[in-house]
């Protein structure tokens, strides 16, 4: 393949805005992501900007700018404020805090009641290179978010964006990109992890006409939202790495389908999508090349199955998002019967790194099988929730009590639930187990799309997977009998279980039907919604039979198994529990220990929260 | 053939070739797998996931969608795939209306079959209760609708949008929610349907069907003050066998006459007589129309699903339609016109006149405004092989009868009516005779028949005297949609377009025998109506001696009378306001 000249110097438009960057002074950066937002980052930023740090009006004696930038990851601390170059981080940051932070920033002093506590160490973090949340982390699809302001294209540039997409239209040569790809081992970081490099070659088999990429944003799973913060964070990182797989495919179209419940993805993937366009970044004959590429939002309607490749493209073409039999592959006949290459947002996220740092880079990280790094959502009951980005190899203990800081309260680790309705349940036994696509399938999890719950002892696992069949049957399209119909009956018997009105054979059910919507369904939906109620019954079984046989819920939190009483002992008789109890269940005189008609009881727990002696105790 | 390839079904190798599934070489060979969703002449759904088979001992498979390898070992029948069908159908059941023995569908339902067939003798699943059993949709005259009897096979989804292009069904909500159901939870009769009951003929359950008028008839049969006459539709007695075990395509006119003599009717006509007359009618408008500049195309007007079709999405093309009646249309007056006079004791208020119809339109035909009151009651054949069944009568062993004249006796091109093409090839051999004078010599226009998927549309040229008439038949308004788009931009070419809404035609029409299952059923019954008009003294309309005799006697001598028009003509009105589109 010939070089191509291209008109567009990269490296020069980096430098200059690299240049403008430095104009701003010292940067003081404000997460401005979602849940930022939701604790009034806006008003941080119009407070930044009345005391004088404002990056719109850049004069020569611009001392500091405030940047409104996406999900640092660390949500749980929100409103976050970075200083970079001072390596400071303040947490639970409000209005009334930010002239003392400006102020001490011009003092060169340190805000120290702000700083964030390492809840291990019990101490305040002064750099931020000591916070294990980030020091233990890995960035590369993720490596921008949190640091640019992801509504302006010259930050992105300025950091390197499209410098890949240069280079690769400068070698022209498809072949060149796809075998990096290849050997990078970068595999599909949407759940399957199903090798890149091997889909791309198969779509570019079939180059000739008219060809699609698609980018599948439509993250459903619930407390997953990487994909979420890579497109709201970084989106030209994203179209940087959809514009490289098109053109290594042949393509000249793509879309990006995005739920509508994430409006400031949309928001910002068409701001993005216009400016670059408006560079020659995108579009037509992109950089004075041969090579056009134009992409649309599509945004769905919020059905979990329109993650589903080829419901996702039903649902493109207009039609009910409902799984195809995939007998034909997409890679020939796809969206509107043309080849098309389907991928993950973080997939896409993570080409333009590999193109620029080669496949030996990447793949000197993560495992034998699975190369590179991995974002997670962490949720559930550790310290740090948050997200993460971390090499494949990283063990779940590293990510649970190092980045994740242990369990909240110092209670004990039960489970992690990954890879959420799709996945499985990992326990103490698997948590020295590497984060690798082939070991967690070994062990019935997947790694989904990364959600990763964190549980404690408090957390009733039966729940969990009635919680997770109820989640599926929902969203379950309705197509294939398996599915439609058997997670209704597993969900209906989990329903009982977890009332006290199961019986032993109901577990032998579960797996009955479990087998059956595994080996029957039509997609993966299906084929994977029985995997948390499989993997709880394999590694808590005793927990499902002290429902069932003792009528006893170990965790204490299934209502119905509930039995208050009142310790007589410590019961004064002041009557304040009868007077709140709303069905009037609990009897007894004044100065006597009173007792709760259990036939009554409807176990609110209105008594426990209003006893002021604590002799109320759940059984 | 060299491109012949072989797999093992059950450790036996078999050949394949172009088959495209598995499931194709599965039945092929002498195999079979039990299907509720796949029909040969639909898309590929893979929903049902009965047919799911074990390859090569590992994977477990919907043979329906996969395609044949070389070299592959199928189990259609291991005991995990054999576990996995009857919880599959234990699981349909439990969430299924179990009325069985009450159901329209009983004994002819591919649920019940299956469910015995697996021994299917306990259900583990909790029942469905009678409180969430949902409406039943009895509100139109031609099918009934039961969507708690669905298994949700999307069959019906798909004929109506693949065969009509008209999806009048859809999936709604989700999960175990999921329903079939019309726009908004309407019901047919408040949306567009135009009951071509092409849905109840896929259909493997009781969710979808014909509305029975059974009752209705043997009520007035048995009504001594009533004379009840019945007429037989083309396609019926090609298909009636079949309920009879006898052959697809064998033609059981003369038993299906004795056993209508058996049944109580006291006089029995044939319809073919009156598409003989529809077509001297059609012929004669359509050649004034061609000679003295009226408005062409025109369009055929015997099928009632195509006349609603216009009616309520087109209503401005309507003038393009035959002003015809159909074939029904036409024998129901004119019994009640003309009956009393050669026979005592009938009079045209004590008839009632019985048609039995391929077709579940018909049923909505006989209510249409402008025909009100002249069918009285429309039977389908699947209908009248109830009748039949159970009035004890032994369809195979009854000696073939002869229909009541004057409106028994007919020609070859009445009898290919029931056929996609066989109007026009019908009334283009009368037309050439009405425009020339001459008869037309080569009367077997090939190019017109054929009712297999890969002909919905056919075109042909006729050289009338040096004009060259072109005629396009289509089946299915999918088709006929293309051709009417063809005809608001301009580009339409052809002067007469014949539609039958059903794909195929009346031979497969949504009140046969079931035939979903097999494509080639309606081949052999068209070839039983095309092998009829071979054989038969007279093959053209116009030439047949009761309709002259007809024309002479009572209809004012000949065509396009003033009586033939009172009698055998009506109008059309535009449903497009009533139509769910103009709902806000």
């Amino acid at each position: 393949m010939e070089k191509v000249k291209l008109t567009i110097d990269i490296k020069q438009e980096q430098q200059k805005a690299q240049e403008m960057i430095k104009k701003q002074g010292r940067r003081i950066l404000v997460c401005a992501s979602t849940g930022c937002l939701a604790n009034g980052a806006l008003d941080l930023i119009a407070e930044f900007k009345r005391l004088g740090a404002d990056a719109d009006v850049l004069t020569n004696d611009v001392k500091m700018s405030v940047i409104p930038t996406g999900c640092i990851g660390f949500c749980e601390q929100g409103c976050l404020v970075v200083v970079p170059d001072r390596k400071l981080t303040y947490v639970h940051v409000k209005k009334e805090d930010v002239s003392e932070i400006y102020e001490s920033l011009k003092n060169d002093t340190v805000v120290e009641r702000l700083l964030y506590v390492d809840p291990a160490l019990n101490k305040k973090i002064v750099n931020n290179e000591e916070m294990n949340f980030y020091a233990k982390q890995t960035r590369t699809a993720m490596k921008n978010c949190g640091i640019i302001n992801p509504e302006s294209i010259d930050e992105a540039i300025a950091a390197g964006a499209y410098s890949a997409l240069s280079k690769v239209l400068e070698i022209n040569d498809q072949e060149y990109v796809i075998k990096e790809i290849e050997d990078s081992g970068l595999r599909g970081r949407g759940g399957g992890g199903f090798a890149t490099g091997k889909k791309w070659r198969s779509v570019y088999k079939h180059q000739g006409g008219k060809s699609y990429v698609i980018c599948n944003g439509d993250e459903g799973d619930p407390g997953a939202f990487m994909d979420r913060s890579v497109m709201e964070d970084d989106p030209n990182k994203l179209l940087e790495g959809m514009a490289i797989a098109a053109f290594a495919v042949g393509a000249d179209e793509g879309y990006i389908y995005v739920r509508a419940e994430y409006p400031l993805a949309v928001k910002r993937l068409k701001m993005a999508i216009k400016a670059a366009e408006e560079r020659n970044l995108l579009g037509s004959n992109i950089m004075g090349s041969n090579f056009s590429f134009h992409i649309h939002i599509k945004e769905g309607a919020g059905a979990f199955v329109c993650g589903e490749s080829s419901a996702l493209i039903a649902s493109i073409e207009g039609e009910r998002g409902m799984p195809r039999p995939k007998n034909i592959h997409m890679a020939e006949c796809g969206l509107f019967k043309r080849p098309t290459l389907l991928n993950n947002v973080e997939t896409f996220a993570n080409v333009p790194l590999i193109i620029l740092n080669g496949a030996k880079w990447f793949a000197s990280m993560g495992t034998e099988t699975s190369k590179g790094t991995k974002t997670f959502a962490l949720t559930g009951e550790v310290n740090n929730t948050g997200l993460i980005e971390v090499p494949m190899n990283t063990t779940l203990r590293q990510i649970v009590f190092d980045l994740g800081g242990g369990i909240r309260n110092g209670k004990k680790f039960k489970a992690v639930q990954i890879g959420g309705p799709s996945g499985g349940c990992l326990t103490e036994q698997h948590l020295d187990m590497p984060m690798d696509y082939d070991q967690l399938t070994k062990v019935g999890a997947m790694v989904g799309s990364g959600g990763l719950v964190v549980m404690n002892e408090d957390t009733c696992i039966v729940e969990v997977a009635r919680f997770f069949m109820n989640f599926t049957q929902h969203e379950s399209c309705g197509k294939c009998t398996p599915c439609r119909e058997g997670t209704k009956q597993m969900l209906a018997i989990l329903e009982r279980i977890v009332k006290g009105q199961g019986k032993m054979e109901d577990l032998d059910m579960l797996e009955e039907l479990g087998q059956v919507i595994k080996a029957g369904s039509l997609c993966g939906l299906g084929k994977s919604a029985p995997n948390p109620v499989l993997s709880t019954l394999k590694y808590f079984r005793d927990e499902y039979i002290a429902h069932i046989k003792d009528k006893k819920c170990p965790a204490g939190v299934c209502t119905a198994l509930k039995r208050y009483e009142i310790e007589a002992d410590k019961c004064k008789g002041c009557t304040k529990c009868a007077r709140n109890c709303p069905v009037g269940a609990i009897e007894g005189t004044i100065k006597e220990p009173h007792k709760i008609n259990q036939d009554k009881c409807i176990k609110c727990g209105a008594c426990k929260e209003n006893c002021p002696f604590k002799a109320i105790v759940t059984k | 053939m060299s491109d012949k390839k072989t797999l093992f079904i059950n450790n036996v190798e078999v050949e394949y070739t172009d088959e495209k599934t598995v499931l194709e070489v599965i039945r092929n060979n002498g195999f079979d797998v039990p299907t509720f969703c796949h029909r040969p002449d639909l898309t590929q759904f893979g929903a049902c996931r009965m047919c799911i088979i074990e390859q090569d001992g590992k994977y477990i498979q919907a043979s329906c969608t996969m395609p044949p390898r070389e070299g592959i070992r199928i189990e259609t029948n291991s005991e995990k795939v054999r576990k996995i069908r009857k919880t599959i159908l234990e699981l349909l059941l439990a969430n299924h209306k179990r009325e069985c023995l009450t159901c329209n569908k009983s004994g002819n339902c591919e649920l019940q079959k299956y469910a015995a067939e697996y021994g299917i003798d306990e259900i583990r699943f909790p029942k469905l209760e009678e409180k969430d059993y949902l409406p039943v949709d009895t509100m139109n005259p031609s099918l009934v609708r039961d969507p708690s009897k669905c298994i949700l096979c999307g069959a019906c989804v798909r004929a109506c949008s693949e065969f009509q292009g008209h999806s009048v069904l859809g999936f709604v909500n989700r999960g175990s929610n999921t329903r079939v159901e019309p726009m908004n939870g309407r019901c047919l009769s408040q949306v567009d349907c135009v009951f071509c009951g092409q849905c109840q003929a896929v259909c493997p359950t009781g969710a979808i069907s014909i509305k029975s008028d059974i009752d209705r008839v043997w009520e007035k049969i048995n009504d001594k003050t009533k004379k009840v006459v019945v007429q037989v539709a083309p396609s019926v007695r090609v298909a009636l066998g079949e309920e009879f075990n006898l052959e697809s395509g064998e033609n059981t006119i003369g038993r299906i006459y004795a056993a209508l003599r058996r049944l109580g009717f006291d006089l029995i006509f044939d319809t073919n007589f009156s598409a003989d007359l529809t077509i001297t009618e059609e012929a004669n408008e359509f050649a004034e129309r061609l000679t003295k500049g009226g408005v062409l195309p025109m369009f055929t007007s015997c099928c009632p699903a195509w006349v609603r079709y216009m009616e309520t999405q087109h209503p401005d093309l309507l003038k393009h339609l035959s002003s015809c009646k159909s074939p029904q249309g036409m024998l129901s007056p004119v019994v009640k016109e003309f009956v009393p006079k050669y026979y005592e004791g009938y009079t045209k208020e004590n008839i009632t006149v019985v048609s039995v119809m391929p077709c579940t339109a018909k049923k909505y035909e006989a209510i249409r405004e402008q025909l009100y009151g002249e069918t009285d009651i429309v039977l389908t054949t699947q209908e009248l092989a109830k009748m039949i069944k159970s009035a004890g009568i032994d369809f195979k062993k009854l000696k073939e009868e002869k229909a009541d004249s004057p409106f028994g006796q007919y020609s070859g091109a009445g009898t290919i009516f029931g056929a996609s093409g066989g109007v026009a090839e019908a009334a283009v051999r009368t037309a050439y005779y009405y425009v020339t004078g001459e008869e037309l010599s080569n009367i077997d226009i090939t190019p017109l028949r054929g009712v297999d998927a890969s002909s919905r549309t056919k075109d042909t040229i006729i050289d009338i005297k040096g004009k060259q008439v072109k005629v396009r038949v289509v089946s299915t308004l999918k088709e006929a949609e293309k051709s009417i788009k063809e005809l608001k931009e301009g580009k339409a070419d052809f002067h007469i377009m014949e539609v039958m809404a059903c794909p195929g035609g009346c031979v497969n029409g949504g009140g046969q025998p079931t035939s979903c299952l097999d494509s080639t059923i309606k081949e052999k019954r068209a070839q039983g109506l095309y092998s009829e008009d071979k054989n038969l003294e007279y093959r053209k309309s116009h030439t047949n001696p009761d309709i002259k005799k007809l024309y002479a006697e009572c209809l004012g001598g000949k065509p396009g009378s003033e009586i033939a028009h009172h009698l055998l003509h009506t109008t059309y009105m535009d449903r497009f306001s009533g139509s769910y589109k103009d709902i806000k």
